[in-house]
């Protein structure tokens, strides 16, 4: 699209020390898995054969917490085809797994938290012989009470969802129904309140949101004959995964050998475990190969959610626009197992004042245990669900004042210095007030178009699409500001690092690189982004990328926006230390050749040595003739610190991202349906490796917070925390023709610390996305709306 | 569960006549999805999809003879004229592989009140016609759909043809669903006037048990359309009319509250799609000088 536009500053530094490379970094060069993708033929983790192959299939719970009184396995074990019936008893080692606490079991004992838990397993040699024996299975359950909220998690007679906790919040929490707890205090709230010309408050509900990712969990365990486990399956994190698998397999980690299967995406679906186990213990147990797919009704039960949040929030405002402080309570739904929600806690808390100066604030987010399905990592991570309250107050603020909500913004925007509540400084650009300023100069996009197109008038311009549902009767038109604030990487003192083997020889007289790492490609573009990294530090142009495998050290996790920062940075890093090493050999072979081996500065280029006056002074194949460099290294972020447990300060996080949206939206009032028209975003990213991939993730990640505005949400029973609607039938998520035009406008303002001064992209605009589109249409209508997603019914009264 | 495979229609017949519980399969847009889901494991499926003249139409005097498993994208492109309510109802149904999958024998047969083709095959006034080896009979669309999923064929009973009476005046149809397209309805409204008999026909779909006409609200607007003169003086119906016409449509709903949307909602929906509806149509209506030829479309 010709309308994304792009400033650099004059004088950015981009940290980029090689000449110009064709395809190389700031290159736009095209994903070599996108038309295999886009025609169907791409290999995905379900495409996967192996001879001799079974079929693993699992039995999921029918409710919603409930002891085990008794499995009967006995007529699914004498289906014919059926290789192995096993439950929680015939598990080899560990019986629990899960990101931060182990608490998750691989099969449920003793009881189900949630409903859809996995109870028992099958392998058979056809999947529809392992979805009917698994039908067999006899599961007797004796129900208890449902926590599912924070009034019932609370009780002081509440069920523990789980009991005699020994996790590292165990101790500090002030229930054992709730997971983690962090407060955040800086200056002095109440006090502060006193100079407020204006208070608001509100209480915002944020629904579950599904990641909804392309290819559901899937892959294959192959027994090996040294009693291993060769594992192919699509992750976001290969040496996660294999942390909690060994043990539950009783192996050492070097004899569970993982490689990345084709992934279709993740949004953080894919960061707690799946069939990985299940899949390896029926592989062990058999001898033979299994493989597992869900499929997409099972998937929905099958990996953690984004946590549905009730939000409290109080903020006030002198005449003159300037906030005096901020309380607010924020209440995360993790459902009946961890997964990362004591991260999710961490980054509510600490983000949630949003990209604003407030000096006095008083924080508190907490996530809950509940039998409600377990919920976890996805894309804005905690970040959503608080820019969804507070940009709602923003707004709140600005009417009170009698405010322009844009100009009221960048009254309050933060900038490079600004200390977060947490106490840490804003150390690289933060242009909060320039994004909006961006947005809000764009042209508007021509209003009511149906009434001039005439003949032309296409009902799929307007509210309803194809249904034909109004041919402009009830339509209003509105307009929404949002901008959030985003962490890049894992916070909190994480030990964040990612691992890159670069390997340089001579192929048929050309310099050819080879990129090893374990980073998984979840359609980030490393795929992309990795070679152009090459290329760009070593001066050729054939680079090959190896498979992610557990070979290589780890890459982290491809979430938190982190990888291109981290994998991107190993690869460099790693890249750089080739360099001098074939500089090396070069100053070793030639260097009584000419002086300049010693004296200049030296470059590779075009598959040469020159130096940085360009003068060639060998070919890399002259340098290296038949000899190989490779080498693998280690590269960390700088450190972060936790976050103190009572007052909530420390330098947390490694990066901040930001991102702001103007919706336009359309609403037919009259029957509460919503066009969103356009949903212009204007992001920092810090420096675009690669422009094209910037601005696909900057649509994706705004259609992905579309989607939560107005239609996706798992709708879980509150009478018997049952999911309603686990199928893309009820589940509704963006159509193209929900997805309207997205005009990007970027900038690169670099991160002195990051490689390249790249900023994480994919995050933050999930975050403003929501909150535009919710404030567009409370502009349009003049409602309230205080819940995400906004129903024909929220708009119509006819709840 | 076997797979019949006919190579003729009488060879349909007679293994219906012969497996009654089998279940006919043509485009399979539905009942794959059962099947997958485990929703339903028939003991037969039965292949219609070598009958070719279950794919074939006929442009009639009176009305259009509808092969019951012609696409829905074929009713799109080659019905729009002859058929535009139930034009206007193909271009919501699902994706467009689904639609050059589907076909109204699939929504009759299922007869699930969210099928899309019903308002508009209620509204336009079809008559089904279903053949056994014992013979061939004509079920008017009034009397076919007769519970929650459930329709009046005969367990022997195939559909063979819908006959849908060719629009004599503009027709139009509404459908709400939470999303701009691909979308089950949350409930749909189909309205066609017909100057010949000077009557106004409806279709209301998934807000009650079965598809439903809002019998009450055409009696009121065939009454008041004749003793205003409107459709010889083609004025504009007056709002009462219309509120009074969407009141009674409204009230013809008996719905449910599910995951899709709240009774109340629907309700409340089915009445701004009737009022607007008929505002489209007789607008229509007005510009072709008291009588359109030209459809809704």
């Amino acid at each position: 699209m010709a309308q994304h536009t792009r400033a650099v500053p004059a004088g950015t530094p981009t940290d980029v020390t090689q000449k110009h490379t064709e395809g190389g970094v700031g290159a736009s060069t095209l994903r070599p898995d996108g038309t295999l993708k886009v025609t169907g033929e791409f290999a995905y983790s379900s495409d996967m054969w192996h001879e001799e192959m079974l079929w693993g299939q699992a039995l999921r719970s029918t409710v919603a917490h409930a002891e085990i009184v008794s499995i009967d396995t006995s007529e699914a074990l004498a289906v014919s085809g059926v290789y192995a019936v096993l439950t929680a008893d015939d598990l080899p080692a560990a019986k629990n797994y899960g990101l931060e606490f182990r608490d998750t079991p691989v099969l449920a004992y003793g009881k189900v938290r949630h409903h859809g838990e996995p109870v028992a397993l099958v392998a058979a040699d056809h999947p529809e012989t392992a979805r009917r024996a698994a039908a067999k299975i006899k599961v007797e359950y004796r129900e208890l009470p449902l926590i599912t909220d924070e009034a019932s998690a609370t009780a002081p007679d509440a069920v523990l969802v789980h009991e005699g906790r020994t996790d590292r919040h165990a101790s500090h929490v002030p229930h054992p129904n709730i997971v983690h707890r962090q407060p955040i205090i800086r200056g002095n709230a109440d006090e502060a309140a006193k100079r407020a010309d204006v208070i608001v408050r509100g209480e915002y509900t944020f629904g579950m949101q599904d990641q909804a990712f392309l290819g559901p969990e899937s892959g294959l365990a192959v027994p090996a004959e040294d009693g291993g486990i060769d594992l192919y399956v699509a992750t976001q994190w290969l040496h996660a995964d294999r942390e909690q698998i060994a043990p539950c397999l009783g192996l050492p980690e070097d004899k569970v050998r993982m490689t990345m299967a084709g992934i279709g995406g993740a949004f953080g679906g894919r960061e707690d475990i799946s069939m990985q186990i299940m899949a390896s213990v029926l592989a062990l147990r058999t001898g033979k190969p299994v493989k597992m797919v869900y499929n997409r009704y099972e998937s929905f039960f099958g990996h953690v959610h984004r946590h549905p949040a009730k939000l409290y929030y109080e903020h006030g405002a002198t005449k003159d626009g300037k906030i005096t402080h901020m309380k607010c309570k924020i209440v995360l739904d993790g459902g009946a197992y961890a997964s990362s929600t004591v991260s999710v806690v961490g980054n509510a808390s600490s983000l949630s004042v949003g990209p604003y100066v407030i000096d006095d604030v008083d924080i508190e987010a907490i996530g809950l245990y509940t039998n409600n399905p377990p919920c976890g990592a996805m894309r804005g991570f905690g970040a959503v669900q608080a820019c969804f309250a507070y940009e709602a107050q923003m707004d709140k603020l600005a009417a009170k004042l009698g405010m322009d909500p844009v100009e009221f913004r960048q009254i309050n925007a933060m900038e490079q210095g600004t200390l977060m509540p947490t106490g840490q400084v804003v150390d690289s650009p933060a242009p909060v007030a320039e994004l909006l300023r961006r947005v809000k100069a764009r042209p508007m996009p021509p209003e009511r178009q149906w009434e001039t197109a005439g003949e032309g008038a296409d009902v799929r311009a307007l509210p309803g699409g194809l249904s034909n549902t109004t041919h402009g009767e009830g339509v209003v038109r509105g307009v929404g500001y949002a901008v959030g604030i985003k962490n890049v990487g894992f916070s909190e003192g994480f030990d964040d690092y990612s691992t890159a083997r670069i390997r340089m020889e001579v192929i048929n007289g050309e310099a050819v690189a080879t990129v090893h790492t374990a980073a998984a490609e979840v359609g980030q573009g490393g795929v992309t982004i990795h070679a152009q990294i090459a290329r760009t530090e070593l001066g050729v142009t054939q680079v090959t990328i190896h498979p992610a495998d557990t070979h290589v050290g780890s890459a982290g996790s491809t979430s938190a926006g982190r990888q291109t920062y981290m994998t991107g940075g190993a690869i460099k890093n790693s890249c750089e230390l080739v360099r001098e090493k074939v500089l090396e050999i070069g100053r070793r072979k030639f260097g009584s050749y000419h002086p300049a081996w010693a004296t200049a500065e030296l470059l590779l280029q075009d598959g040469k040595v020159v130096t940085d006056g360009g003068e060639v002074l060998a070919s890399i194949a002259d340098v290296l003739e038949d000899e190989a460099v490779e080498i693998e290294e280690q590269w960390r972020h700088r450190p972060t610190e936790a976050f103190d447990l009572v007052t909530g300060q420390g330098n947390g996080h490694v990066q901040y991202a930001f991102a702001a949206h103007r919706a336009v939206v359309e609403v037919d009032t009259e029957l509460g349906l919503v066009k969103v028209i356009e949903l212009a975003c204007a992001q920092d990213v810090g420096k675009a490796v690669n422009p094209l991939s910037v601005i696909g993730q900057i649509q994706g990640g705004t259609t992905q917070g579309l989607g939560v505005a107005v239609m996706e949400e798992i709708i879980v029973d509150p009478k018997t925390a049952k999911v309603r609607n686990p199928s893309f039938t009820d589940y509704l998520i963006p159509t193209i023709l929900d997805t309207p035009t997205i005009p990007v406008d970027y900038l690169e303002l670099a991160d002195p610390n990051a490689p390249y001064g790249v900023r994480g992209i994919g995050e933050a605009p999930t975050l403003s996305s929501t909150p535009a589109v919710l404030a567009a249409i409370r502009n349009a209508t003049g409602l309230e709306l205080t819940k995400t997603p906004v129903r024909p019914e929220h708009l119509t009264g006819t709840l | 569960m076997d797979f019949l495979r006919p190579a003729s229609w009488e060879e349909a017949l007679a293994a219906k006549a012969e497996h009654p519980t089998a279940v006919p399969i043509a485009g399979g847009t539905d009942i794959m999805v059962e099947i997958n889901f485990d929703h339903r494991r028939p003991e037969y499926l039965l292949d219609l999809n070598r009958i070719e003249l279950l794919r074939e139409w006929e442009v009639g005097e009176e009305s259009v003879r509808l092969g019951a498993s012609v696409p829905y994208s074929q009713i799109m492109e080659n019905l729009r004229e002859e058929l535009p309510g139930l034009a206007l109802a193909s271009h919501t149904v699902a994706s467009p592989q689904i639609r050059n999958r589907g076909g109204v024998g699939g929504n009759l047969g299922t007869a699930s009140p969210a099928g899309d083709a019903h308002p508009a095959l209620l509204a336009a006034g079809a008559e089904v016609e279903v053949e056994s080896v014992r013979g061939t009979r004509l079920i008017p669309i009034d009397e076919f759909y007769k519970g929650v999923k459930r329709n009046a064929l005969e367990p022997d009973e195939l559909i063979k043809t819908v006959h849908v009476k060719k629009a004599d005046g503009p027709q139009q149809y509404s459908k709400v669903g939470t999303r701009n397209a691909m979308v089950i309805a949350v409930c749909a409204f189909g309205l066609a006037l017909h100057p010949e008999t000077r009557t106004v026909r409806t279709g209301i779909g998934s807000a009650a048990p079965t598809p439903v006409r809002a019998t009450a609200a055409e009696e009121f607007l065939n009454a008041a359309l004749e003793e205003g003169g409107f459709w010889d003086n083609g004025r504009i119906i007056t709002p009462s009319i219309a509120k009074q016409f969407a009141d009674l449509a409204s009230g013809a709903c008996n719905p449910i509250d599910d995951v899709r949307g709240t009774a109340k909602y629907r309700r409340h929906a089915v009445g701004i799609m009737a009022r607007r509806t008929l505002g489209w149509t007789w607008e229509q209506y007005r510009a072709g000088n008291g009588r359109t030829l030209e459809g809704a479309a």
